[in-house]
């Protein structure tokens, strides 16, 4: 402590230490958008119809689904635990608002469905981490298999058509207003509004708290098992609407339609920054990362390359962005420790 | 003090299982006085404050507020019922600024219950100017110096206006300077009316700042007193209960040549220029506060963490950074602090975890043979006086005294030639305590050369053949046992002879 207080210019230090961890983490939010311009860049040079209406469109809509279950994973994953259930959710409300719509349920009430459905499912992940201190890898590993088996029950061998859907879904999936997407729309608007609620508000920052040392917040005072449950409650309502918006998206709908997309999901969200390990990251960076992914895909598919490298570059660009993350924090460590010694 | 105590325990005792941590304990804390909470570790300070800060419930007695019976829940109802904690150990997050940490909870608030950032960062800064530190609030947690991280904790509870304020050793990592500051802060709130709970193993410190004194043996209630009439020499009475010398029977023996010579070891930012001896037969003792780097040289020693310079040598042949394998098979073996989460499996059976460093020796054929591995827990059991009901029980079961017997097991059945041993006694009854000490003797005496890293003074004292001390990561001082006492060590420990 002498340290601080001896210092010839201690503000002046601190501040310095400072923008260091700043930059770091804004740097990564910088530096995948860097990465898409580039990307897009790139691409659009070799084919310029990369960059048409007709793709940038593809992309917004094939990004909003993947960037919804970000924003919803993103929350849980602060909080140092995992949903790996959200495909299956998306799944499921799928092909049962599907059902209920053919059978000439209202748009609205739909959607309520859907999203009761998803809420549904995240209250039972949420209680059984948070209440029953179930480890959230295996509870979520069950839950997938679980309500993946609900589907295949429910659809019994069928699939939903999209002639049979009202015409009302079906515009909400592909129409626009002013020439942009509903989808994407309802995207941005949900993922600000998480984004402001995790920073501006006392119970937000808790979230942080709780990936950041579940103990310590037990100490102060945080209600940690309420605020895991609202996490997993957050992330089965997004996924519940995610499976609204992809039946409006694609219309028809198989049982296991979303199947294998949890992990695409987590990709996206630690792509974006945020720690596996919790307490750092934001939905911002998530959204990010599940447009960046989205983008490669598309990029690939212009640039005619066999899209089983798909997969592996979206592997690769995982592993790169966890040993970015891991040599940063230990840079920063040790140039922290550094500063606090013999500064 | 007139009407009721602010805060108060009324015969309260509490059990981790088999484990008696609290033994109707009574205590009673008036507003605007300060009380200290004397006693050995392990005597059940921690648990008496956890239990006041809502983090454990008693399994019998009440706990009383303003003289009425309240139940803590959790540690929220203790915080709204204005009892602010600074524990042992910083709870901070790490990955949230200083001004978040300090907060948490209760952030101011601007229009639509958002957070003021602004007035929380002002706030902090006032805090801070009131505890006359510069710390910046809108640094993060990580990477604050332990003191830094003590003073967070003191800004925090200071910023609940708490009516009662318990605070487990906050002076431990701060300097003298640091230490008047805050004895000056906690006599303006006690003025304010505020009841204080005081806790440290620095008596000069209870003698200065505190009214009166309740004092704690093995978890039952000794004594509750003004300080005035006491003595140190009373006060360790009854904090000891007994005479110092019958706890550490540490035997002479002659001293042969170097097992374990360390030199200009340094860790980056950790510890710096660490050079010290052990020789077969002796004791050394490794002192200082927490989180002077003790703990991290041991663990770099045995390889754990990565050295950045310097050397280390084993019976004259050089280690190799980095590599427990090849410390083991140097004859190295650590007796790590934290015995629940790295000395034991606490899910084996007691023969498993004794078994655990030697499984190649205890292989025949392919297979491990269950009955050599029985065979070696039994002939260990024995020899350290193991109290167990079976072998085949999980070590869970035990005691803490007889986990550590498990974990010494577990490292002596490994033959070593240099035993390191952190926090040997930590949490031990006092019992056990003194067995744990004869067994060191008496390895000492058989040729072993032992480091021992303890925050235990006269444990320091009593066992030690040479002091070795500490100081935010360099080594400060060598004390030969003749002339180590609590004020040339701790003197040491907190810079202040360096």
């Amino acid at each position: 402590m002498t340290a601080t207080t001896t210092r010839p210019e201690p503000a002046a230090r601190d501040r310095s230490a400072r923008s260091l961890v700043d930059l770091v983490f804004r740097a990564r939010e910088l530096s995948l958008v860097l990465a898409l311009a580039a990307l897009v860049g790139g691409t659009a040079a070799v084919n310029p119809n990369f960059l048409s209406g007709q793709g940038v469109e593809d992309i917004l809509l094939n990004t909003a689904i993947l960037a919804l279950l970000a924003v919803g994973q993103s929350m849980v994953v602060i909080t140092r635990n995992l949903d790996l259930s959200v495909g299956s959710v998306v799944g499921l409300v799928a092909f049962v608002v599907g059902d209920a719509l053919a059978s000439g349920w209202g748009l609205v009430p739909g959607v309520v469905l859907g999203i009761a459905i998803g809420a549904a499912c995240g209250l039972l992940n949420g209680l059984l981490v948070s209440f029953c201190r179930v480890p959230a890898l295996v509870v979520t590993l069950g839950t997938l298999y679980v309500f993946q088996g609900v589907c295949h029950y429910v659809a019994a061998g069928r699939q939903i058509n999209a002639v049979n859907l009202p015409p009302a879904l079906l515009s909400l999936g592909n129409g626009a207003v002013l020439g942009v997407p509903y989808l994407p729309l309802i995207t941005v608007v949900i993922m600000f509004a998480i984004g402001y609620y995790l920073r501006a508000y006392p119970s937000g920052r808790e979230f942080y708290a709780i990936g950041s040392s579940p103990e310590a917040a037990r100490l102060a005072g945080v209600p940690v098992r309420r605020r895991v449950l609202a996490a997993y409650l957050v992330s089965g309502c997004l996924a519940g609407l995610a499976g609204v918006l992809w039946l409006a998206r694609f219309g028809t709908v198989v049982a296991d339609s979303a199947n294998g997309w949890e992990l695409l999901v987590i990709s996206a969200v630690v792509v974006g920054g945020v720690a596996i390990t919790g307490g750092v990251g934001s939905v911002y960076g998530a959204a990010l990362g599940a447009l960046l992914l989205t983008v490669i895909g598309g990029a690939l598919v212009v640039l005619r390359v066999n899209p089983f490298w798909q997969q592996a570059i979206t592997g690769a660009l995982l592993l790169i962005a966890i040993s970015v993350d891991r040599v940063l924090a230990l840079r920063v460590a040790r140039l922290l420790r550094r500063r606090s010694r013999h500064g | 003090m007139s009407g009721p105590p602010a805060l108060a325990l009324a015969n309260v005792s509490k059990s981790f299982g088999a484990v008696r941590a609290l033994r109707e304990v009574s205590l009673e804390l008036f507003a605007g006085e300060a009380h200290a909470l004397a006693g050995e570790n392990g005597a059940g300070k921690s648990t008496l404050v956890k239990t006041l800060a809502g983090v454990h419930r008693p399994d019998s007695g009440q706990v009383l507020l303003n003289g009425e019976p309240v139940v803590f829940h959790n540690p929220a109802d203790a915080q709204r019922a204005g009892v602010a904690v600074i524990y042992q150990e910083p709870t901070l997050f790490p990955d949230l600024s200083v001004a978040e940490n300090i907060f948490m909870g209760r952030q101011p608030r601007t229009s639509l219950r958002r957070i003021d950032r602004r007035a929380m960062r002002a706030r902090s800064a006032e805090l801070f100017a009131r505890l006359g530190v510069t710390v910046d609030p809108e640094q993060p947690a990580r990477g604050l110096s332990i003191a830094d991280q003590q003073l967070v904790e003191i800004a925090k509870a200071i910023s609940r206006d708490a009516r009662v304020l318990i605070m487990d050793e906050p002076t431990a990592a701060l300097s003298g300077n640091e230490v008047a500051r805050l004895f000056s802060v906690v006599e303006a709130l006690r003025g304010q009316g505020c009841a204080v709970l005081f806790i440290s193993h620095r008596l000069d410190e209870i003698f200065s700042l505190c009214q009166r004194v309740t004092t704690l043996r093995d978890g039952a209630w000794i004594a509750s007193e003004p300080v005035g009439g006491l003595t140190h020499d009373d006060l360790i009475r009854r904090m000891v209960g007994r005479e110092l010398g019958a706890l550490y029977p540490k035997q002479d023996t002659e001293a042969g040549e170097v097992a374990l010579r360390v030199e200009r070891l340094t860790r980056e930012g950790v510890f710096t220029d660490v050079s010290f001896e052990v020789r077969r037969g002796e004791i050394v003792a490794l002192a200082g506060l927490v989180g002077a780097g003790r703990s991290e040289v041991a663990r770099a020693v045995f390889g754990i963490d990565r050295w950045d310079a310097g050397a280390v040598h084993v019976d004259g042949r050089p280690l190799p950074a980095a590599s427990p394998t090849a410390a083991m098979a140097a004859g190295l073996a650590l007796v790590p602090e934290d015995r629940r989460q790295q000395g034991l499996v606490m899910e084996l059976s007691i023969e498993r975890n004794i078994g655990l460093t030697g499984l190649r020796s205890l292989r025949r054929g392919l297979t491990i043979s269950r009955a050599a591995e029985r065979d070696r827990a039994r002939d260990w059991a024995v020899r350290l006086r193991l109290k167990f009901a079976g072998l085949g029980d999980g070590v869970g079961v035990l005691s803490g005294g007889n986990q550590q017997k498990v974990v010494l097991a577990k490292w002596l059945a490994t033959g070593p030639s240099v035993l390191i041993v952190d926090e040997p006694t930590r949490g031990i009854d006092v019992g056990t305590k003194a067995e744990v000490h004869r067994l060191l003797s008496e390895l000492a005496g058989q040729g072993i050369a032992v480091l021992m890293i303890s925050s235990d003074l006269p444990e320091v004292l009593g066992m030690a053949d040479r002091v070795l001390v500490m100081h935010e990561g360099r080594i400060t001082a060598e004390i030969p046992r003749a002339e180590a006492t609590e004020e040339s060590v701790m003197s040491a420990a907190t810079g202040r002879a360096a």
